[in-house]
C-alpha cells in the first residue's frame, strides 16, 4: 500500500523505516518457517527409526518406558476428547449469550457484559489448570463417584468455559454485521424476536459463527497447561471422560520436563508430536479463514 | 508454584529449632562458631532428585543464615538429569536418590570430573493409596511385581487381578517419572530390572502431583518417597508390604522412620546420596556447605520427614570429605535392600 505521495519515497530515512517495517513483518514469517522447519527435519527423521505405519496403527504410546511403542492415537483421542468436552460446553453457551447480546440485550447491558465476558479470555491458563484440579473436580466428584482426581471431564468443561468468550465474541460480531433490512422483513411478516434470532440472524451469520467454532476448537487443541494440570499423564485409548488420559501437548509438557538428551527417539517424540499438532491446528485454522471470508463477502 | 509453598512450609518448621540451635552454638561453642562466622560469598549450584530435594533444600535455606551471600540454588531434575549435568561439570552437588550407574560414571571419567559420595539420609518408597480404598490392607512384593512388570501393560487393569478378593474395578496407577531415581530404585526391587516397567500409568517428575493424584481417586494406586507420604498423611494411606522373607520381620511391614532404620521394611528402603565435585569442594563456600549439610544431617533430615542416618554414617562421611576420597562404593549400581549397617560398613571401607 502506498499512503504517501511518491516525493517522499526518495527520502533516505523513508527508506529506511520502510526496510525496517518490512524487517519487524519479516521476523514473524520467518520464526513459523523456521519452526516448521525445525519439525519436518525432526519428524522426518524419528519416521526413519519408527515406521510410519505402526505410528497410526498401534494403540499403545510409550516412548520413555522399556517397551517402546509409538501409536500416537493415545494422545490424538485424549486431544479430541478434552477438545470434545469443551466445545460441549463452549458452543451452546457461547452461542446463546452471543444471540443475547446481539438481539436481546438494550445497548447498556451489552456494553457492560461484553467486556466482562472477554475478562474470561485474559485469565492466565495455569489459573484454570489449578481451578480445575482443586475446585471443579473435588465438586464433581460429590455427584460422580467414580471420576478420578485427574480426568478428562473437568479440565474439559473448564477449557470450555475459556474459550467461550472467542466464540461469543466472534459469533456475535457475525451476527452483528446481518443487514438489519432482513431483521425489519422478517419483523415486518409478524415473526417474533425468537423467530428472527434462530431463522433469520443465525442462518445469515452461519458461516461467521462456524468459523468461531473451528478456530475455538482449534484454540482447545492448543492448550497446554489446563490439561497438563488437570488431565493426568497417562496415555491411553478411551472415550471415558472420567479417568485420567493425556493429551499431545501435555505429552510435551512432560518430556520436557524430565531430562531428555538431545538427539535420542525420546527427544524427537517431541516434534513427531509437535507436527501432529501444528497440522491439526493449521487445517481448522485455514478452514476458519476460508469459512470468515465467504461470509464476508455475502453482506458487503 | 508448590515448591514455594512447600519452601515455606520448611522455613517455617525450621526457624525455631534453627534459632535455639545457634543460640546453643554461639553459647557455648566459642572458638568453632568464629571461624565458621567467617562470611565468604559464592554460588553453589545443586540439581538432580525430588526425592533429596526437600533436604538439600532445607539446608540451602539454613546455610543462608549463617553465609547470607553464597547463593545455594537447587534444580529438581531428577536423579538421572542431574548425573548428566554432573557429568558434564555443569553443577558442584548432585542429589542423588540411587548410587551413580556405570554409565554415568563413565561420563564423569570422559570429562575428567571427580567426586565424593556421601551418603545423607535413609528413604523409604512408599505404596500409597487412597484413604477411601477400603481393601488393600496389604501387598506382596509378588503382586507388585505382577502390577509393574512390563508385561502388565493394558493387561492388568483391575483390582481383582492382582489379588482375587480384590473388587473387579479398575486400578489407576501413579509413579515418579523415568528419570527419577525413585522410579530406578523400585524398578530394580520389585520388577528385578532397573528401568523396566509397565508404561500406561500417570507419570510426574512432581511427587505433589503424585500426591494430588492419589489423593483425589479411590481407585488410585502409586509409589514414592516416604517423606513426602509423611507430609500427606491424611490424606493418604500406606500399604504394608510383604517381602516374603521372614527372617528380616514377618508379614506385612508398615513403612515408619523404625521399620526402616531397623532394615526390615524391605526391599523398598535405600540410602541416599549428594555427589560433591572434587573440584567445586576446593571452593570455600562448596565445602563450608558440605560440613554444615554433614553437622546438620541429624536435625534436619528428621524434620523433612526423612530418616537420619547414624552419627557414625556422618562422621565417617565428613572424614571422606576431609580426605577428599573420591569414587563410589557401589560400582555396579543400587543395591536393593541394602540396611543401615551394610551401608556403614561399604563406607568405612576402600572405594572402587
Amino acid at each position: 500500500m502506498r499512503l504517501l505521495p511518491k516525493s517522499f519515497k526518495a527520502n533516505k530515512r523513508e527508506r529506511g523505516i520502510e526496510l525496517f517495517l518490512l524487517f519487524c513483518a519479516s521476523v514473524s514469517i520467518f520464526t513459523t518457517l523456521g519452526i516448521i522447519a525445525v519439525l519436518l527435519f525432526e519428524t522426518v527423521d524419528f519416521f526413519r527409526e519408527v515406521s510410519i505405519v505402526s505410528f497410526f496403527t498401534d494403540t499403545e504410546w510409550t516412548p520413555l518406558f522399556a517397551q517402546k511403542r509409538f501409536g500416537i492415537w493415545p494422545l490424538l483421542t485424549g486431544t479430541i476428547l478434552i477438545s470434545g468436552i469443551a466445545m460441549l460446553v463452549a458452543l451452546p453457551a457461547g452461542l446463546l449469550s452471543s444471540l443475547y447480546l446481539s438481539e436481546y440485550a438494550p445497548e447498556r447491558v451489552r456494553r457492560a457484559v461484553k467486556p466482562v465476558l472477554e475478562i474470561l479470555a485474559g485469565i492466565p491458563t495455569v489459573v484454570y489448570g489449578y481451578f480445575a484440579l482443586l475446585f471443579v473436580t473435588p465438586l464433581l466428584q460429590r455427584f460422580l463417584p467414580g471420576l478420578a482426581g485427574f480426568n478428562a471431564l473437568s479440565p474439559g468443561i473448564v477449557m470450555g468455559i475459556m474459550i467461550l468468550p472467542l466464540v461469543s465474541s466472534l459469533s456475535e460480531d457475525a451476527m452483528q454485521a446481518v443487514p438489519r433490512s432482513l431483521r425489519e422483513g422478517a419483523y415486518a411478516l409478524g415473526s417474533t424476536n425468537l423467530q428472527v434470532s434462530f431463522r433469520i440472524v443465525v442462518p445469515a451469520a452461519f458461516s461467521g459463527i462456524t468459523a468461531s467454532f473451528i478456530l475455538a476448537v482449534s484454540r482447545a487443541i492448543g492448550e497446554t497447561m489446563i490439561v497438563a494440570i488437570a488431565a493426568g499423564q497417562q496415555p491411553r485409548l478411551t472415550a471415558n471422560p472420567l479417568v485420567p488420559i493425556e493429551t499431545m501437548t501435555a505429552y510435551i509438557v512432560q518430556v520436557s520436563m524430565g531430562d531428555t538428551p538431545v538427539g535420542t527417539l525420546e527427544y524427537k517424540t517431541i516434534f513427531v508430536v509437535g507436527m501432529m499438532l501444528f497440522l491439526s491446528t493449521l487445517v481448522l485454522n485455514i478452514l476458519s479463514q476460508r469459512l470468515r471470508a465467504r461470509f464476508r463477502e455475502v453482506y458487503r | 508454584m508448590k515448591r514455594t509453598n512447600m519452601k515455606k512450609l520448611f522455613s517455617g518448621l525450621l526457624v525455631f529449632p534453627l534459632v535455639a540451635a545457634l543460640a546453643v552454638l554461639y553459647g557455648c561453642g566459642g572458638g568453632e562458631a568464629q571461624v565458621d562466622a567467617s562470611k565468604v560469598a559464592g554460588s553453589i549450584t545443586v540439581d538432580g532428585s525430588s526425592t533429596v530435594y526437600p533436604i538439600t533444600e532445607a539446608m540451602a535455606e539454613e546455610f543462608r543464615r549463617e553465609q547470607p551471600d553464597v547463593k545455594v540454588t537447587v534444580g529438581v531434575s531428577g536423579t538421572g538429569g542431574g548425573f548428566k549435568k554432573f557429568g558434564r561439570g555443569e553443577i558442584d552437588i548432585c542429589d542423588a536418590s540411587r548410587p551413580i550407574k556405570d554409565s554415568e560414571l563413565r561420563a564423569t571419567r570422559q570429562n575428567s570430573v571427580e567426586f565424593v559420595e556421601l551418603p545423607v539420609a535413609y528413604d523409604g518408597i512408599a505404596i500409597l493409596v487412597n484413604p477411601k480404598n477400603t481393601w488393600c490392607r496389604s501387598i506382596t512384593v509378588q503382586e507388585l511385581k505382577r502390577l509393574w512388570e512390563p508385561s502388565a501393560q493394558n493387561k492388568v487393569s483391575r483390582w481383582n487381578q492382582v489379588r482375587p478378593d480384590w473388587p473387579d474395578r479398575e486400578i489407576h496407577l501413579f509413579g515418579p517419572g523415568v528419570d527419577s531415581g525413585t522410579y530406578d530404585y523400585f524398578t530394580g526391587a520389585i520388577v528385578g530390572k532397573e528401568g523396566a516397567s509397565r508404561g500406561d500409568f500417570t507419570s510426574s517428575e512432581d511427587d505433589n502431583v503424585l500426591v494430588q493424584g492419589i489423593a483425589a481417586d479411590e481407585l488410585a494406586l502409586g509409589f514414592f518417597g516416604y517423606a513426602y507420604y509423611e507430609e500427606n498423611k491424611d490424606r493418604l494411606r500406606a500399604v504394608p508390604v510383604d517381602d516374603g522373607k521372614p527372617e528380616n520381620g514377618d508379614g506385612p511391614i508398615v513403612p515408619s522412620v523404625d521399620t526402616v532404620k531397623n532394615s526390615t521394611y524391605q526391599p523398598l528402603s535405600r540410602p541416599i546420596f549428594i555427589y560433591v565435585r572434587s573440584q567445586a569442594l576446593d571452593r570455600p563456600e562448596v565445602s563450608l556447605f558440605v560440613d554444615f549439610y554433614l553437622k546438620n544431617a541429624t536435625a534436619l533430615v528428621g524434620q523433612v520427614g526423612y530418616i537420619p542416618l547414624p552419627d557414625e554414617a556422618y562422621q565417617l562421611a565428613q572424614a571422606r570429605v576431609e580426605r577428599k576420597v573420591t569414587g563410589t562404593v557401589f560400582a555396579g549400581g543400587s543395591q536393593v535392600g541394602m540396611s543401615v549397617q551394610d551401608l556403614l560398613r561399604k563406607e568405612s571401607g576402600s572405594t572402587e
